[in-house]
């Protein structure tokens, strides 16, 4: 015995968890043979086991790091993002050129409610901003509406149009207003983001409704709500812990691969948006920003997101540089 | 890992004599099970079951404590894989590394600014743990000489890095508290165990991987230490997020001993890291100790936010007691926010409002605890309640106005409100409390509306 332990120490054995359920693939974005003119598509989900642990399954896709553009340069983000994109943020599709040389996998595409004029977004207006940056990058594209029903009731249905063929993921899916958009992904054969605020069942049930509509559990990305490093992070975080949870024990409604906004939300707080009237002990603001971007999109990363859409392109290498560790490192 | 109420019964006299106040030993055991009952109520329990008892109810991620010259961190004693499970208990400690080799006065300033670095988040004081000294120089004169100038310049608790004994020996002898002696490896295990024991302070354990750190804890444990951290080597983002979550299930889920300890961490020892990334990533993921290279307030601050919402109890949301709040001494005609009682959102709306410079009143409804839009998302935050509580709380008593400021994400709630509040103007404003003040000086420079 004695020499048996000397010569053979004990090895330990890894406990490992025996999942029966598996996220579902969605392809965003078509290629000439199927139809559109992305130069590649995307795939995402497909995870047979928690975040990043292939010891006890399958992880085929590294998640895709989006960059969040608009069809006009925003009113409110903060002077930090402008200046990284400088003139590229004045015109959609230098800007969608300038997000694909900045390495995004997607562009997401957000729409405004008005004109830099202050007058109301059209129909015709978002259909040219599509196009254009549909010519601008052979990207895989995302397009999400003002937030506001009656405005996207117009918008999307055009973009939908605009878009055909090309596999375009439309949002963003939320109680109040998913049916105009499902209608429209499905009379083009879109993809549909889905929203609800931080709960595992309300995200379920908002799958189940525009499932019931037709659309194929393939074709709906699920966003379950971000919050901000500092401002509720926590809550989403646990919220995707449980889905992903419940997706790998079988829980066919919880299945979709899961889309996050960090950059939407962390450049919204305070502590990235600006840099004047704040603690001193808060440092450096570019620095505190991009580590507050950067942050939340990492804590995502662990929880299971699988589409993490951010706004700087300097934050996009930083997490590409996890993304890439996490996936092929030692 | 705790024992069910029957693996408890099967321990118990089973004489149901009721003695305990239960009816038979099983009622007995299944109180105990639910922890409602303590094992010394039951006066007939033998020695031995006792003993296992209390091993089976022991933590199983021992609690370990380190002491600087005034203040203490503990940490360890966590139960769950996943913070909705229950809750995680002790915060990793951030600790900031000062080698010995670094200039005298280069050393002091860092650990002086570290020191002194403090940053309110939402009424939480957020700080550094404690300082890592590192004998780099291999010159034992200057490893107590840097640990004693550290040592001048905090009060927090320290940790010793110092492989080999005699340096460590020289660094203890000047460090004072308690402070942690990193590391014994497979090479130096029986002196720096033994020398961790003659000073009683933990002592961490650095191997790859699992097996490794089994085998040496084994060793350690044989001389009769307890307080353990393990160092399973820092490999990058993927080979330590496997490491530390096999380490985490192996003690809560095969209640495995000898790997019972929290985790020590370096995310800046890779060059090709980023150290904050990499640093979040320990922190959501089962580190105990996260021992940085580099001080910067805007890394700092970040990432001891992450560590406060990651250890946030889920359970309890961090809530602030419903009312109506004064922020700059307001006067009848200030303005009227209402928000709700989640304490992230009351600190961002009250501290908006108080760098406005307006004076304002802020009415803090009772939504359990949650944000607006999850309040609202769960009927927490409807216009009935909203306008309870302006009744409640004396609302129109306070002003010469009837104008209360909606959050703009619970705009849907205005035309209600309206209904609920007669005579009142609902008004609706900004999404998000950063854009405060900018909705004040549009909004209200003439009184409002």
């Amino acid at each position: 015995m004695e020499m048996m332990e000397e010569t053979n120490p004990m090895t330990i054995e890894i406990p490992k968890e025996k999942w029966s359920g598996r996220v579902r693939e969605v392809t965003l974005g078509a290629t000439a043979d199927e139809g559109g003119t992305r130069s590649r598509t995307l795939t995402v989900g497909g995870e047979s086991a928690m975040p990043y642990l292939y010891f006890e399954g399958e992880i085929p896709h590294s998640p895709a790091l989006a960059l969040e553009i608009h069809d006009r340069k925003p009113d409110d983000w903060s002077p930090l993002l402008l200046e990284a994109w400088g003139d590229a943020a004045e015109d959609p599709a230098t800007w969608a050129k300038a997000a694909e040389e900045a390495g995004a996998d997607l562009i997401y595409l957000s729409l405004s409610l008005t004109t830099a004029a202050g007058e109301k977004n059209t129909a015709e207006n978002a259909r040219s901003v599509v196009r254009s940056v549909l010519n601008a990058s052979s990207l895989p594209l995302a397009v999400v509406g003002t937030g506001q029903a009656e405005a996207d009731n117009e918008l999307m249905v055009a973009v939908a149009e605009e878009g055909v063929g090309e596999r375009l993921l439309l949002g963003i899916c939320e109680d109040k207003n998913y049916r105009t958009i499902v209608a429209a992904a499905l009379a083009h054969k879109h993809l549909v983001q889905s929203r609800t605020p931080m709960d595992v069942n309300l995200s379920k049930q908002m799958i189940i409704l525009i499932n019931d509509m037709g659309m194929p559990l393939e074709r709906i990305i699920m966003d379950p709500t971000t919050g901000a490093l500092g401002y509720g992070i926590e809550y989403g975080y646990s919220v995707m812990e449980r889905l992903r949870l419940a997706a790998l024990q079988g829980d066919s409604m919880t299945q979709q691969p899961m889309l996050v906004t960090p950059g939407e939300e962390a450049w919204k707080v305070k502590e990235a948006k600006v840099g004047e009237g704040v603690p001193e002990e808060w440092g450096d603001w570019e620095k505190r920003a991009l580590n507050w971007e950067a942050i939340t999109a990492t804590s995502l990363i662990h929880s299971g997101a699988d589409i993490i859409v951010l706004r700087h392109p300097e934050t996009l290498k930083r997490v590409r540089a996890v993304v890439d560790a996490l996936t092929n490192g030692a | 890992m705790a024992l069910s109420g029957l693996e408890i019964y099967k321990l118990l006299p089973q004489t149901n004599c009721k003695e305990c106040g239960y009816p038979t030993c099983l009622a007995f055991a299944m109180k105990l099970a639910a922890k409602q009952a303590e094992l010394k109520d039951c006066p007939y329990v033998s020695e031995e079951a006792a003993a296992k008892l209390e091993a089976a109810s022991a933590p199983p991620i021992r609690l370990i404590e380190l002491q600087g010259s005034d203040g203490k961190l503990a940490v360890g004693n966590e139960t769950v894989l996943f913070r909705h499970e229950k809750t995680f208990y002790h915060k990793p400690g951030l600790f900031l590394r000062v080698a010995d080799t670094l200039d005298a006065a280069a050393a002091k300033e860092m650990v002086t600014q570290a020191d002194a670095f403090h940053v309110d988040y939402v009424g939480i004081d957020l700080h550094l743990d404690g300082f890592a000294v590192e004998a780099a120089s291999g010159d034992a004169g200057k490893y107590a000489a840097a640990v004693g100038a550290v040592r001048e310049g905090t009060k927090l608790p320290l940790i010793l890095i110092a492989s080999d004994p005699g340096l460590a020996k020289a660094g203890l002898e000047v460090a004072g508290g308690r402070p942690l002696l990193y590391a014994a490896d497979a090479e130096n295990w029986q002196a720096m165990g033994e020398l961790a024991k003659s000073a009683n302070v933990p002592l961490a354990v650095r191997a790859d991987g699992p097996d490794a750190l089994n085998d040496l804890t084994e060793k350690l444990k044989s001389l009769g230490l307890e307080d353990l951290v393990l160092d399973p080597s820092t490999a990058g983002y993927k080979q330590d997020l496997a490491n530390y979550t096999t380490l985490r299930r192996l003690a809560i889920k095969k209640n495995m001993r000898s790997l019972g300890f929290p985790i020590i961490s370096f995310p800046g020892r890779l060059d090709a890291s980023d150290e904050t990334l990499l640093a979040a990533q320990y922190i959501a993921k089962y580190s105990g100790l996260v021992v940085l290279d580099h001080f910067d307030p805007a890394t700092a601050y970040a990432l001891l936010v992450l560590r406060e919402n990651i250890y946030t109890d889920p359970q309890k949301p961090i809530q602030v007691q419903p009312g109506i709040y004064e922020i700059n001494n307001p006067d009848p005609n200030a303005p009227l926010f209402v928000t709700t009682n989640f304490s992230i959102t009351y600190f961002s709306v009250a501290n908006e409002v108080e760098g406005s410079g307006w004076p304002g009143w802020l009415l803090v409804t009772d939504a359990e605890g949650m944000s607006v839009l999850t309040a609202w998302a769960a009927g927490k935050f409807d216009a009935e309640r909203i306008a309870k509580d302006v009744k409640a709380f004396g609302v129109e008593e306070k002003l010469a106005h009837k104008k209360l400021i909606l959050p703009g994400h619970v705009s849907v709630l205005s035309g209600e409100l309206e209904e609920e509040l007669p005579g009142w103007e609902i008004m609706v404003g900004p999404r998000e409390a950063v854009d405060i003040p900018t909705y004040l000086k549009t909004m209200w420079s003439n009184g409002g509306g």
